[in-house]
Parts: C-alpha cells; structure tokens; sequence
C-alpha cells in the first residue's frame, strides 16, 4: 500500500520597510554588526516599542491579496524563549488575532494543473538577530543588526502533497510578495525563509500523521531536498514500526542530511501571553481601503493580461508574468522594439540564461530593457542577423556601448543590398565552377542541401555580414538560372 | 490545580532562574496559592466576553516607517562583558 505525503509551509517573509518593527534603527542588508541595532532592539530596561505603521500596512496589502479576511483589531504577544540573539527573551508576535485572518492562493503545478492552497493565517512579528558559530576563542557572535526587522509568518494549511506542490506554492508566494513590493525576495539574504511541515499516512487515510517540523530553508532546492528526506525517513521509521515523534529538525544543506534539535524538546513552552508593552492595535476602513488602492498589478492578473494583450504562449507569460521584475523589463523591451514575440524570446532566451549563469537579478542586469529594445529593432529593420544579434548584445553586455555604436565599430551591418550582394555571388559562383555544375546537375530535392555549400562561402566571403536571407533568394535564381 | 516540585523546577528552568534547593518547598506552596486563585477565576462563567488584550481603554498609536536610531554600537558596548570586531561574545551556542 502506498504511502501520501502531507506537507504544510510556515514562511517568513521580512517586510521591505526602512525601519524596524518597533524600533527607528535602519533593516539595510549587510551592515557592520550592531551598527543598526537600537536600544530597543537590545531588549534595554525601561524602553518601549512603538509600532511601524508601514508594517501594518504591507501586512494588510498581503491579507488582501490572498482574498483574507484583515482584523480590524489585533495585538501582540510574548513568546518566551532564551536564545542569545533575541535579547529581550521573548519574540513579540501575534497569536490570538493576528492581523491576517484566512486565505488561499492559487499555484501552478508542473503538469499544468492549478490547486489552491488555503492560508490558515498571517501575522506580523519581529525577527531575531545572528548568531555566528565560528570560533571566537571558544564563545559564539552575536549580530542584532536583524533584531526586530519586520517579518510576516504566513502560516499554510497542510493542503500540499508533493514537494513539487511545496515548491510552486513558495514560489507562488515570493512572486505575490514582490509584485506587492513589501520584499524584496532576496532568498540568499534571507529575506524568504521556509519551515516546512512534514507527515506520511497511508493513501487514502484521512488522519493527519504525526509531523516533524524542518526549519529555516532558503532555497527551493534545498527544501526539495528536506522534504524528500524527511518523507523517506518517516516511511522507513513506520515500516521498521518505529513511531514518528513530533520534533524539529535542521537541515544541513553542506551534507544533505538532517538531524533532530534535541535542546528545543524541554524548551517547547513558550507561555505566550499579551504583551503588556503595546496596547491593541485597530485599523479603520480607510486604512484598508487606502492598501487595497495602492495594490499594484498581481501575478496571476499579469499573467491574463499578457495573454490577452501580447498574444503570447502559456510558456512565454508564464516566464514572463510571474515576477514583476521581469515583467516590467519586458514591457520595457516590448515598448522600444514593438515586437512582444521577439522580445519575449530575447527576455526568456539569451537574457534569462545569461542572468542565470552569473547569478544576477534582472534589475541588475548589464543589458538595459532599452538597450535591448534597440538592438532588437534593428533585427526587426534587418540591419543585423540573427548571429549578429548575438555578438551585439555580448558587447552590449560587457558595457562597450549602445546596439548602433556596436553594429558600426564592429562593422556586423548586414548588407542586404542585392547588387553587392549579386556581386559576391558572382564571384563565388566563377571561383567554383564544378560545384555549379554538380549543383545544376542534380535533381531538385538535393539541391536544397547543395545551397548551404555557395551560402557558407558567401558569409565567408562578406565576413558574416551578408543577410543570409537575401543571400539565399538571390543565389537560387542565379544557380536555377 | 496544584504544583509540585517538578512543576516548579521546570518553571524555574524555562525562566532560566535557580533556585535554592531550600526554597522550593515554599516557593512550591506559594505558586499553588497562585494558582488556586487563578482556579477561582476561572470557574467564573466568561462566555460571550471579549479577552482582555490589555488593562488600558486604549489602542496603539502607529509610528511612521523612518529611521531616526543612528550607530550607537560603541556606547553599547562599553557594558558588554565581551565584544569582538563588533559582536557580542557570549558562552558558545550549541543548537
């Protein structure tokens, strides 16, 4: 009998604020150690949080864009713990009424199916800061320049049964959260960090196995890798009967393996309670309706619009259309060139494989929409191939300039001028007399083969810079002549 | 509800407070007081009420999202028992 996988998400999203969630001090990435960590966020006796409006806001943005139910009325609690980079000894979060009520999105699966994930609920909370392990003469770093940076802990319904469904509903979630513009997605930086739910019960059953909790993933890959992990080790423990205990587990993505955090078994007792610190926090209709305004675009919109307005294939939007960021960029390049087909080609080809093989983001990409919306109007204009293209826009990427200064310093201007053209071909056809006469010599279905010979020698002939196009059409009348 | 030492030595642990091993007799008996009271209040029937986030007939005033903290690191750190290019040192963590 076969074994069903149940999987639920709890991830954080850090909110793109310019200041902590109860503090003044900055949530810039990257910042010598303790520079941005305040009084607040070190937990000093006699201080006092004061709450980030814009937090709520982004919250709130998120709650509707999940079609959520957003509390009018929430507040905080204190969630106990010692660890050494949360210096107050208590997370401030929220329990009993969170700002995000229930709400659900729809993901992708690979085999083109749509599934909807329930939301069980958001809430706003602050995030601890960073312990460093290396060796400082045997004791541990601590880093609170994190302390307190606004986070959303988006809490899923165990609705995912496959890693892959996992998978899309992260990235289903990275994609609204920045097309919202409330993060900036930065997994590497930490910015999205995924614990996943793990249970298996026999298929078929409608019980809920016992789950393990694996925490604070990074990546997709390495949450594929958790999760098949964790599966495989629940379904040998069942069948060895052995039981699954409800635990938390760490996965070390160095030595794909995965080990239980045995000191959080007695300290699993986090007496929340109201924080006494803040008082409730109520939000009118006005401030709702003033979020709902100013959501932007989302994906699953774009994704309909691009369809409808660009006319492109369900491959092309749904490379294009998930992210904002790319999104905008193709609109960019759409705009300039006026061909949405061959943009869309350029922007999920050479581009997307470029970015991808340096690791870059598109909104840092060397190549900008303009730029590329120029190189690609003159492919449209015929002034460059095809392979021209290409070498343009290497130049363009090692900033050596715009497309037209490219195409003239390089001399890759096609000449698509048929007395030139008609000259070359002469030549050629005089210089290889025998290959004239094999090719009129043989029969019409190989000569099509044959023409590739008298092609090849006239892009030689012009240094690639004949329109290979023109080139063909003149050449068949010449040799069928 | 009552208490027993166990009770009071897993709570002494989680609030990470030591307690002498004379006091938990006492300090067992008083927290039991505690809680009985706690019991006395809980029988009250509290259907249809609303749970008191806070004791203040008010709300939470919302701050505007700017950065008005600027580096103070060296003046906090003048009371750290160990810093070292800027971190906090403290006895090492193993998770």
């Amino acid at each position: 009998m076969g074994w069903e996988t149940v999987i639920g998400l709890e991830v954080h999203v850090q909110l793109a604020t310019k200041s902590k969630i109860f503090s003044g001090a900055s949530t810039v990435f990257g910042a010598e150690p303790n520079t941005q960590a305040s009084l607040v966020d070190l937990g000093m006796p006699g201080i006092l949080p004061v709450v980030n409006e814009q937090a709520y806001r982004y919250a709130v943005m998120f709650g509707l864009a999940i079609d959520a139910k957003i509390s009018k009325r929430s507040y905080f609690e204190r969630k106990n713990y010692f660890y050494p980079d949360l210096p107050k000894g208590y997370q401030t979060t929220q329990l009993e009424q969170p700002i995000v009520g229930p709400g659900h999105i729809q993901i992708q699966l690979p085999n083109g199916d749509t599934k909807e994930v329930r939301i069980h609920h958001a809430h706003l909370e602050e995030d601890a800061g960073k312990s460093l392990h290396e060796d400082f003469h045997g004791m541990s770093g601590i880093d609170l320049n994190r302390a307190g940076t606004p986070l959303i802990e988006i809490v899923s319904e165990p609705d995912m049964r496959s890693s892959a469904e996992a998978v899309a509903f992260a990235k289903k979630l990275h994609s609204i959260v920045t097309s919202l513009g409330i993060c900036d997605g930065e997994m590497s930086q930490g910015s999205m960090r995924f614990d996943v739910n793990v249970s298996v019960r026999k298929k078929g059953s409608e019980v809920l196995g016992t789950r393990t909790e694996t925490k604070n993933l990074n990546s997709y890959r390495f949450m594929e890798e958790a999760i098949a992990l964790e599966v495989e080790r629940q379904i040998d423990l069942i069948e060895d009967g052995g039981t699954v205990l409800q635990e938390t587990r760490l996965y070390n993505a160095d030595t794909r393996t995965a080990r239980s955090m045995r000191s959080k078994e007695e300290a699993n007792d986090y007496r929340y309670f109201p924080c006494p610190d803040l008082l409730p926090v109520e939000i009118d209709d006005e401030f709702i309706e003033a979020a709902r305004a100013s959501l932007p675009e989302l994906p699953d919109a774009r994704q309909a619009r691009f369809m409808d307005q660009y006319k492109l294939s369900e491959y092309d939007v749904s490379q294009l259309a998930q992210y904002r960021d790319t999104a905008e960029y193709f609109e960019k390049v759409t705009k300039t060139c006026k061909d949405a087909k061959l943009a869309a080609n350029w922007v999920t080809g050479e581009l997307a494989s470029r970015l991808n093989k340096e690791s870059l983001n598109i909104t840092h990409s060397p190549v900008g929409a303009d730029q590329l919306g120029e190189m690609l109007l003159r492919v449209k204009d015929d002034t460059i191939s095809g392979k021209g293209a290409k070498t343009v826009f290497d130049s363009m990427w090692n900033k050596e300039g715009s497309a037209d200064d490219i195409i003239a310093s390089k001399g890759l201007k096609q000449v698509s001028d048929s007395g030139a053209l008609e000259a070359m071909i002469d030549e050629v056809m005089a210089a290889n007399t025998a290959q004239v006469e094999q090719y009129r010599a043989s029969p019409a279905e190989k000569r099509g083969k044959m023409i590739g010979f008298f092609v090849g020698q006239i892009m030689k002939a012009s240094r690639g810079s004949a329109n290979p196009g023109q080139v063909n059409k003149l050449l068949k009348v010449k040799l069928d002549g | 509800m009552s208490f027993d030492r166990t009770d009071v030595e897993r709570t002494a642990h989680l609030a990470r407070l030591s307690i002498n091993e004379s006091d938990i007799e006492n300090t067992t008996e008083t927290l039991t007081h505690i809680l009985q009271l706690v019991d006395q209040m809980q029988a009250v029937d509290t259907s249809g009420i609303t749970p008191l986030a806070h004791p203040l007939e008010a709300v939470q005033r919302l701050r505007a999202d700017q950065v008005t903290e600027s580096d103070q690191r060296d003046a906090f750190q003048q009371i750290a028992p160990a810093t070292e290019n800027g971190l906090y040192l403290v006895p090492k963590v193993i998770d």
